[in-house]
């Protein structure tokens, strides 16, 4: 059985009391050896997708100052580091070791970093939202750790040779006198197997990326070859001794609760255990999988009606007429005068539809709840956060929880794993075994945290020249639930069935005014305006100062969550659309006209060397004399400030569109890319292609659907993806080593950008605009035959 | 319950279990084999993927019942991580995958066209892959790691 633990790991975790599968029934917060946890109290706040809200997508909890927490140490040098940023296929596990040895300057294969476990790493709350390079790979966190610990050797050394810090140089683990390097001793001797018993210290100095020999190298990442010969260690191949297998059975519609079970119709199924049912929720333990799935789908349980859904025809219409939340992200309090006063006005209305994640794998996770103590393995983005809200749902204290991260399948925001995780808990507590649960495509599918729908309307005020003057935005986007965060386990399917309430909703309107700092967090403000809010110093990367900003949130018939790049994508899909349609109206090419209105140098770098690598053609769009009929071909352009500071991207996509059949080809999509310091260039170039191919699918395809009562979109037919035989464009990467800025995340800028590219492409080739995701043929046929 | 014997990565195995449990959960639960991959269990995906007869077989649909004696190959026969297939070892050198999840279908698929046709065109190897879903993006790499693993076999039978 192979693992990521290697020989040395394992047998540290045996000592304090863990198997590897965490099958010890032994008091886990035992201290033992070098292994140190710190508890630190879940966050409070919980992941609201209010535009305005001014915090990163995901919190980043409140993990330890102790410098024992995050690196430790054995007697033959070995160092093991913890981390609570966990590896999800972004190459992250990689990374952090990585960033370990750089800052240790030891080997890479001499660290062994040990991840989301809460009862041995840090809590930095959860692991998405492109915030795990700026959490751990700045001056805090596990590289501050990494850099204290290296200083903290060197001057143990200091005094152990009695030479000068100065003097002293640190390599493959041994730190040895300049000027005799036999006078030397490893770090084993220095402080194996001991604690530090020191504080991170906010003066230890990183090591400038000029000097890097491990980080910032394309290392090739240490899970693959498990991955590539079918040994690692998914979630879903956790076993421990006398694991049952459990199936869910929900409502058949959106709004159904349960009226009654009738267990006799299984029970006597081969290998059926239990039924469990918590108020609405429902699940049927087995002794075998299959015997789950067969019992799962014979249960005679009997629901009410449903709520009823809205209709989805005139859905973007309906949401403009519910209770609203309101908020401003800037207001300059001129627009409507400017608007009055302009020259010309272009205005449009951007409509974008609800999304799933819609993992490969569907979710799993295995529970142990026993009186003792409760263990989970699950794909969990967030682990101190589930063992919260997991204590909520069982009634059981946060300290008799841990929660042990596996990987799932590639999640991009909350999928199911967190609702899985609380389905094996549930039926694990009924029988007293451990139990499996993995979810049906359809379950999941149909019950997920799907991405938010906008509804986004924008005007343009321009002078006489052609320069914007003014930039108007509303928008009404849908929300129901969330991130369970460390208190609301309602905010999924599972808890919510079983009685919890999601977050309320709380309407207010009209908004408050604009104040405190100017956020970008949800990317509503494009990046072509100041972001001045009072007399503050302007804070966003454009130069229209009169701006308005206001979001409308309003509540979802269905759970909503943080889908990759949430909000940020619908709203620079509508910002890079419009600023297209007003440069296409003024006869300007896309590409100028968005510098003109731009004054971030790093914004405009990545405008100008997607266009250089791609080789613009400078003009207006469209291209002049494409036929109206048969295939054509066109380019457009698209960038973001990833949430107002946390990566700049910009693409050229060139398109081809067959005008009778509707169908649209992506060809090629340049890319440039700058978010700081690269860890590892492969890891980044692998995200931008990732990116940007989701993000074709998402652009082209991907729409959930419902009927009167229940969601339609539940399995590979009716939701429709990106299989591997389909057309899916080239990707090149221009990516910009920024060696002395900020690290930023890297995981969700491209595909912010690939919509409006696209989008602009297709105006480019055809002269029709399209405002509509996705951009099915028939939406794009409808579009063409509406052309004067 | 009923007897089974299969040939799993030429080891003889025997189970005891319902006919019609698909030949998925007897390789992942009754055998712990972690190759193949519970996507969809509706043939839609082909994360569940395994080799019989030099067939690309869905596993996830294929009642064990109606595969007594059957000689399957998984993922985890071709190759192990001291040692792996030259084809697992084109994925990995091309790096082509995210979270790993589609490997095994993608794999699987592209192992039992090739190995059918190993000079197979752009068009046979997409029309392979129609059926196999990557949700991560990483289709590019993926061609390319296929089309590396063509290159060394192409090589190997020249030498």
């Amino acid at each position: 059985m192979t693992s990521m633990l290697n020989a040395e790991a394992r047998a540290a975790l045996t000592d304090a009391g863990f198997t590897e599968a965490g099958l010890s029934r032994r008091d886990f917060l035992k201290q033992s050896g070098a292994l140190i946890v710190t508890f630190a109290a879940a966050g409070a706040a919980t992941d609201l997708l209010s535009p305005n809200a001014a915090f990163a997508q995901g919190i980043n909890g409140s993990p330890s100052n102790q410098l024992d927490s995050w690196i430790a140490i054995s007697a033959d040098g070995r160092v093991t580091a913890y981390t609570g940023k966990c590896e999800f296929g972004q190459g992250l596990f990689t990374a952090q070791t990585q960033l370990v040895a750089e800052e240790l300057s030891v080997p890479l294969d001499r660290v062994q970093l040990i991840q989301c476990d809460t009862a041995l790493t840090p809590d930095q709350g959860t692991t998405s939202g492109a915030q795990s390079h700026p959490t751990n790979f700045n001056t805090s966190n596990l590289a501050l750790a990494g850099a204290t610990a290296r200083e903290a050797l060197l001057q143990m050394a200091s005094t152990k040779l009695a030479v000068p810090v100065e003097q002293l140089t640190a390599k493959d683990g041994v730190i040895s006198a300049l000027s005799d390097p036999s006078k030397r001793i490893t770090y084993g001797d220095l402080v194996g197997g001991k604690k530090f018993e020191l504080r991170l210290n906010p003066g230890a100095k990183r090591k400038h990326p000029s000097t890097w020999t491990v980080l910032g190298t394309p290392v090739k990442r240490l899970d693959i070859p498990a991955l590539a010969t079918g040994s690692y260690e998914f979630v879903h191949n956790v076993r421990v001794p006398e694991m049952l297998h459990g199936r869910v059975v929900r409502p058949p519609s959106v709004g159904a609760t349960l009226m009654g079970v009738d267990e006799a119709s299984v029970l006597k199924m081969p290998g059926v255990v239990k039924v469990v049912v918590k108020k609405n929720f429902v699940g049927v333990v087995a002794q075998k999988p299959w015997q789950a799935v067969q019992a799962a789908a014979k249960l005679n349980a009997t629901w009410s009606r449903g709520s009823g859904l809205p209709d989805q025809k005139t859905f973007y219409q309906h949401m403009r007429t519910r209770p609203t939340r309101d908020a401003f992200t800037v207001n300059s309090g001129d627009v409507d005068q400017k608007i009055a006063g302009a020259a010309r006005v272009v205005q449009a209305t951007y409509r974008y539809p609800y999304q799933m994640h819609a993992s490969i794998g569907t979710a799993c996770a295995v529970a142990d709840v026993k009186a003792e103590g409760v263990t989970i393995w699950s794909a969990t983005q967030a682990v101190h956060p589930l063992r919260n809200t997991t204590a909520l749902l069982l009634g059981v204290p946060p300290a008799n929880v841990r929660i042990v991260f596996k990987m799932g399948a590639g999640c991009y925001g909350v999928n199911g794993a967190d609702t899985v995780s609380y389905d094996a808990a549930l039926m694990s507590q009924a029988v007293g075994k451990p139990v499996r649960v993995q979810l049906s495509r359809q379950d999941e599918m149909a019950w997920e945290n799907y991405g938010l729908a906008f509804v986004i309307d924008q005007k343009i005020a321009l002078d006489a020249s052609g320069t914007i003057v003014a930039w108007d935005y509303e928008a009404w986007s849908t929300t129901l639930g969330g991130r369970p965060g460390a208190n609301n386990p309602g905010n999924v399917v599972t808890g919510f069935l079983a009685g919890f309430p999601p977050q309320a909703f709380n309407p207010r309107s009209p908004a408050p005014p604009a104040q405190g700092d100017f956020d970008n967090g949800s990317n509503t403000a494009p990046s072509y305006v100041t972001g001045r809010i009072g007399t503050a110093e302007a804070a966003g990367t454009g130069l229209v100062s009169s701006e308005r900003v206001l979001s409308h949130t309003v509540e979802s018939p269905f759970f909503t969550g943080p889908l990759r790049s949430p909000a940020r994508l619908q709203n620079t899909f509508a910002h890079e659309s419009l600023m297209d349609e007003v440069a296409a109206s003024l006869k300007a090419d896309p590409v100028e006209y968005r510098l003109r209105h731009l004054r971030d140098p790093r914004l405009k770098e990545v405008v100008t060397r997607a266009a250089q690598t791609a080789k613009w053609d400078t003009r207006p769009s469209p291209r002049p004399a494409n036929r109206r009929t048969g295939v054509v071909s066109g380019r457009g352009i698209a960038c973001v400030l990833y949430e107002g500071d946390n990566g700049y991207c910009a693409t050229v996509a060139e398109v081809d569109v067959n005008q009778d059949t509707g169908v649209v080809t992506v060809k090629r999509c340049v890319v440039a890319m700058d978010a700081g310091p690269i860890s590892n260039p492969d890891g980044i170039r692998n995200q931008v292609e990732g990116g940007i191919i989701t993000g074709v699918g998402r652009t082209l395809l991907e729409e959930v659907t419902w009927s009167a009562d229940r969601v339609t979109s539940i399995d590979w037919r009716t939701y429709r993806p990106l299989y591997l035989g389909a057309n899916v464009p080239v990707v090149q990467s221009v990516l910009i080593n920024q060696t002395e800025g900020h690290v930023m995340g890297a995981g969700e800028t491209a595909i912010t950008v690939a919509a409006g590219a696209i989008g602009n492409a297709i105006f480019d080739a055809t002269g029709v605009r399209l405002r509509e995701i996705p951009f099915t043929p028939e939406r794009v046929k409808a579009a063409l035959a509406a052309r004067a | 319950m009923s007897v089974f014997t299969l040939k799993v990565d030429g080891r003889s195995r025997t189970v005891d279990v319902d006919p019609s449990t698909p030949l998925l959960y007897v390789l992942t639960d009754d055998l712990e084999l972690r190759g193949p991959k519970f996507g969809c269990g509706l043939s839609q995906c082909g994360a569940c993927t395994v080799i019989i007869k030099g067939q690309p077989v869905r596993s996830c649909s294929a009642p064990v019942g109606q595969l007594d004696g059957s000689e399957i190959t998984t993922l985890e026969g071709l190759g192990t991580v001291e040692n792996p297939h030259p084809i697992q070892k084109a994925f990995i050198d091309e790096q082509a995958m995210q979270c790993g999840f589609c490997i095994n279908g993608v794999i699987m698929t592209a192992k039992a066209l090739l190995d059918r046709t190993p000079n197979a065109s752009d068009a046979q190897i997409r029309q392979a892959m129609s059926g196999v879903l990557c949700r991560c993006g990483a289709h590019q790499r993926i061609f390319q790691a296929i089309r590396r693993y063509m290159q060394a076999n192409a090589q190997g039978r020249m030498a």
